[in-house]
């Protein structure tokens, strides 16, 4: 049982009053507004900083204890860590998804420690969810029309960017995104998340559940974006190879860094390999 | 010719009435169908939203009627049906601001806005009968017929005979051009597609941009329209009385859940196939297989069922369908 | 204040409410309104058995309630001798050969190898079946309900005790319940709440059209009862003698005495009901019940069979909504199918188990009295709200004649306000589960 009387549903999934499918389960402060304009601006350090972040779901108890994670504008950033260790909980304090109570989050020097995941989509950074992070059942196409929403100009030439990077999805522009197999599902949800035009593009475990050739295939097309000068900040439970393409890395442990330096050093340092990369 | 005349009596008797009371049903369960879609929940005001529609609509009917309006052979009702609509569209758009918000930024449990929308119903069906009473209301006017029994007789030169009245016709065209609309809509704008996208994933459309408040303003505009038309039509085609507004939530939620609960094709496919059967299995056949079977003398009126079992023939065909498709005729494709 | 003194509280409230109506209308109808709320409140605590305990969503109240009247009419009244001769045995036969049939093409569908000789093999068995039904059946009844169609024209019941007629009322809406249970909960996703307002649509039309069985819409009337009538208490000397010498009006005193023994044999049903559910609530069975409504799941994978027990108690609260139906049908002395609206007898029992407090049984018999309550005097206190607004307005006028004419319905609205301010004040309802 919640604490919130109204969403006590006394265990009823009745299919024919209510729909469970598609609601929204993320926390509040999805929706929470609150701006924070005024905040002074830091002109130097990186590109994008959370930066000795320490929060947690609602008013739940603290996951993060003064994490701090960067990227450069083309640069990939990869998070690694066991298991619980709030990789994604990490991330989703940079996107604004839970409750950062002490630290900052800063893009380009400006504070953004306070806006919603939507003001940032609108600032320029993009977030691709582990699951359910495409619309099944709308067509490959309008799952890119979705993407550019808040966007007013032609987005005729995004979408053609979009085919050239996967070119499956061109040829499949007209299926439903639900009938695609996993690897071609994650890169409708690179894609959706690429119409922004983004300059950071976050990528919760983007190969959990493809095969190691899709794998392969789908680090090569982020190596390709981040080419183009967006930063990518992403989530892998497959570490070594995520370590081997990516500038900087990030080894949490249980809500903070336990080490940090670029994708060599951390392949290297023989603590790391000894904990986390089986040897 | 015992042919033609065996279909003429079919068409007269079950064709004609069973599509425009399907065309009804439709419009109906497309209704609930898009709020189940969008806002996650079976509106039980759904059929009293539909009195409510029809019932401004009758009274601007009579006001034109007063004024000396008329709309040539056509229904005045037609000329009311926008200032209906729009009634409507301020009635559901003001519960969402005074009742249905809240629960929505306190994200509340689906099931908690189906108890939500029992107290609309009370309020919506109290609302109805304290300004237009609880009592048959007559509002059709203009030609009464497309085609009368004895015009199709000399015409044809058959023995049976097809009459088509106007409210049939109108129930039909209006609700091929106000799908077709709606289709359109869903499929091709902008604003349609956003509502689609957040039915089927509202946490992305969230991270997309889309504004919920919009989606949701939107939804009950449309389906303000959508339960005014529905009303409107089966007022005309049959009559006006709050009561059987009410008790039409059951074929109507029958229509939306073979369909596929969240699916417009669903609930329009649902809406017909509720429509046929209710009409085939409680009428009487005995006059079409006079002419189809001479030598056969059947002893009653062959009719499966008496007619006050229609309610039995929408539930039948609804655990029929969920025995062997559990989510419906057409699943996947939500909203 | 703290939930130990909330309760306490909130019953005097009404218990003083139905002083107050004693006081200044009459007791008769203080009575009459006590009488009824003690029957929302059983049937209140059927559905908060269904929604409290497991979230089963059970909108076909008015289906069991209707049933359970049935059953008392089925025990209770006289056989029609005449009708049994008639066709009797033949519409006995007939549902005989339904159920056969039915029970034939379950076996078939059991035993055959699923393809499509099964499904030839059942419809064949269906349809074969159907006409011979229709064949053996349709004769009986019209027999039956030729016999003296003005007085009779059914099968009459079995002549026993009526109070006997509320636990087979209680049966006969588990019957329904186990086969509505049976086929919705039993999907693969939940299809419960469309199921319960088919049936209960299906079982008012069966009662409304099928007059061999309980006359339909020309209703039965005379249900003998199990408390006196007031006629023969006015003729018997002895209670005169005993009117005379506490000096109340004879008249009235008959039917405030039976109005008493009927509240008496009604509160102590629900005061057993109550005992029995607060009892089963703390049991192991409670507390199993919650576990699964609580976190299904994990009930799940503890082994708990959570199809099973929700059959369970959807069976165990519609028998006991059957249970309020004969009551009901018995104070009444009537059954009238045509008077089982969905607003009164299923929405209705919904205000009152969420206004009281869903899980609560206490909340549901609050809810239940309180509501009814509303209900009665709505009516007139609308009346009198409307008589003062338009009291400024001149006699005559059309506004002020809809107006007037219009208040009967203010109850509707009002139980929808009433409904709609708990939801959104205290959700929990007025007597929360803890």
């Amino acid at each position: 049982m919640t604490g919130n009387p109204w969403q006590d549903d006394r265990g009823n999934k009745d299919r024919s009053i209510t729909k469970s499918s598609g609601a929204g389960g993320s926390g509040d402060p999805v929706r929470h507004r609150t701006m924070g304009s005024g905040a002074p601006r830091v002109t130097d350090g990186p590109f994008l900083i959370g930066d000795n972040m320490t929060g947690g779901y609602g008013s739940g108890a603290d996951i993060l204890h003064g994490c701090t994670l960067a990227v450069d504008p083309g640069q990939i950033a990869v998070i690694v860590g066991p298991n619980g260790a709030g990789k994604s909980t990490a991330m989703k304090a940079v996107f604004g998804m839970l409750n950062v109570r002490s630290g900052a989050v800063r893009l380009e020097g400006e504070d953004i420690t306070h806006l919603t995941p939507q003001d940032r989509v609108a600032k320029g950074m993009a977030f691709v969810p582990q699951t359910h992070n495409i619309f099944t059942s709308m067509t490959v196409e309008e799952n890119l029309e979705m993407g550019a929403f808040l966007r007013r100009d032609d987005i005729g030439k995004t979408i053609a960017q979009v085919y050239d990077l996967f070119p499956i999805l061109g040829d499949k522009r007209r299926q439903p995104a639900g009938e695609l197999s996993g690897g071609q599902r994650q890169q409708v949800a690179v894609g959706r998340a690429l119409m922004t035009k983004p300059r950071v593009l976050m990528l919760d475990e983007p190969t959990a559940g493809v095969s190691p050739i899709v794998m392969d295939e789908l680090f090569d097309r982020i190596i390709e974006v981040a080419r183009t000068g967006i930063s990518i900040l992403m989530v892998e439970q497959n570490a070594r190879q995520a370590l081997e393409i990516a500038d900087r890395g990030y080894v949490l442990v249980q809500g903070s860094n336990a080490f940090t330096g670029t994708g060599e050093e951390l392949l290297s340092n023989p603590d790391v390999r000894a904990s986390f990369l089986g040897g | 010719m015992d042919l033609l005349n065996a279909l003429v009596v079919l068409a007269n008797f079950v064709l004609i009435p069973a599509t425009s009371y399907g065309a009804q049903l439709a419009l109906g369960a497309l209704g609930v169908t898009l709020i189940y879609g969008i806002l996650r929940f079976s509106n039980f005001a759904h059929g009293d939203t539909m009195a409510f529609g029809a019932m401004v609509t009758i009274l601007f009917t009579w006001l034109f009627q007063g004024w000396g309006i008329s709309f040539g052979p056509l229904p005045t009702a037609l000329l009311a049906l926008p200032f209906g609509i729009a009634g409507t569209a301020l009635l559901l758009l003001g519960t969402d601001r005074a009742v249905y918000r809240f629960y929505r930024e306190q994200k509340a449990a689906p099931v908690i806005l189906v108890i939500v929308s029992m107290g609309v119903m009370f309020i919506m069906n109290g609302l109805v009968r304290f300004i237009i009473g609880p009592d048959d209301q007559q509002f059709a006017d203009g030609e009464r017929f497309i085609i009368t029994a004895r015009e199709f007789k000399t015409m044809t030169g058959l023995d049976e005979a097809l009459s088509i009245r106007t409210s049939q016709g109108i129930t039909i065209v209006t609700a091929v051009i106000v799908v077709a609309f709606l289709f359109w809509f869903l499929n091709r704008t902008r604003t349609g597609k956003s509502m689609r996208a957040y039915s089927d994933n509202e946490d992305l459309a969230l991270l997309s941009g889309i504004n919920p408040e919009r989606v949701v303003t939107i939804t009950w505009l449309i389906v303000a329209a959508l339960a005014t038309i529905a009303g409107t039509l089966y007022g005309l085609d049959k009559s006006f009385k709050p009561f059987t507004y009410f008790q039409l939530l059951l074929p109507i939620f029958a229509s939306a859940i073979v369909g596929g609960l969240g699916s417009p094709v669903g609930a329009i496919a649902g809406g017909f196939l509720i429509a046929y059967s209710e009409v085939m299995v409680t009428y009487a056949f005995r006059k079409v297989l006079d002419y189809l079977l001479p030598w056969y003398e059947p002893e009653g009126l062959v009719q499966l069922l008496s007619t006050d079992y229609k309610f039995a023939v929408s539930f039948s065909i609804l655990v029929i369908v969920l025995l062997f498709k559990p989510t419906g005729l057409f699943k996947g494709k939500s909203v | 204040m703290s939930a130990s003194v909330r309760a306490p509280l909130l019953f005097a409230a009404v218990a003083a409410m139905f002083l107050f109506t004693g006081f200044t209308s009459s007791w008769n109808s203080a009575l009459g309104i006590f009488n009824m709320g003690l029957i929302s409140a059983i049937m209140a605590l059927g559905v908060n058995m269904q929604w409290g305990y497991a979230g089963l969503f059970n909108i076909g109240v008015m289906g069991f309630v209707a049933l359970g009247g049935l059953g008392a009419v089925i025990i209770g009244m006289p056989p029609v001798a005449e009708a049994w001769a008639a066709g009797g045995v033949r519409i006995l036969l007939g549902l005989l050969l339904a159920l056969a049939t039915i029970l034939g093409a379950v076996f078939v569908w059991k035993r055959m190898k699923p393809g499509r000789w099964r499904g030839v093999a059942i419809t064949v068995l269906l349809v074969i079946g159907f006409y011979a039904f229709r064949a053996v059946f349709d004769g009986g009844v019209e027999a039956v309900e030729a016999v003296n169609p003005a007085v009779s024209g059914n099968l009459g019941g079995l002549g026993l005790p009526v109070l006997i007629g509320w636990p087979v009322g209680g049966l006969l809406a588990a019957g329904a319940a186990w086969i509505v249970g049976k086929t919705a909960l039993g999907l693969r996703s939940d299809y419960l709440a469309i199921a319960t307002l088919g049936i209960a649509e299906i079982i008012i039309a069966v009662m409304k059209n099928e007059d061999w069985l309980a006359r339909g819409v020309k209703n039965v009337i005379g249900l003998p009862r199990p408390v006196p009538y007031e006629v023969d208490l006015q003729q018997s000397t002895d209670f005169l003698a005993r009117m005379q010498a506490i000096g109340a009006d004879p008249v009235t005193a008959s039917s405030i005495v039976v109005k008493l023994l009927y509240a008496a044999l009604f509160a102590s049903v629900l005061l057993l009901l109550i005992w029995l559910t607060q009892t089963a609530l703390k049991s192991p069975w409670g507390r199993m019940m919650r576990a699964i409504r609580d976190n299904e799941t994990a009930a799940e994978a503890m082994g708990k069979d959570v199809t099973g027990r929700h059959l369970q108690v959807f069976i165990l609260g519609s028998a006991i909504c059957g249970l309020a139906g004969a009551m009901m049908t018995t104070l009444d002395g009537q059954l009238t199918p045509t008077g089982y609206q969905p607003l009164r007898f299923t929405f209705l029992i919904w205000v009152m188990v969420i206004v009281g407090g869903s899980g609560n049984n206490w909340g549901s018999v609050l809810g239940g009295f309180l509501i009814w309550f509303l209900w009665v005097q709505v009516e007139p206190m609308g009346l009198m709200l409307i008589n003062l607004i338009t009291a400024g307005m001149a006699d005559g006028s059309p506004l002020k004649d809809h107006l007037i004419e219009s208040a009967a319905h203010m109850r509707l609205l009002t139980m929808g306000v009433v409904l709609l301010l708990v939801l959104r004040f205290s959700p929990r309802g007025l007597i929360p589960e803890r």
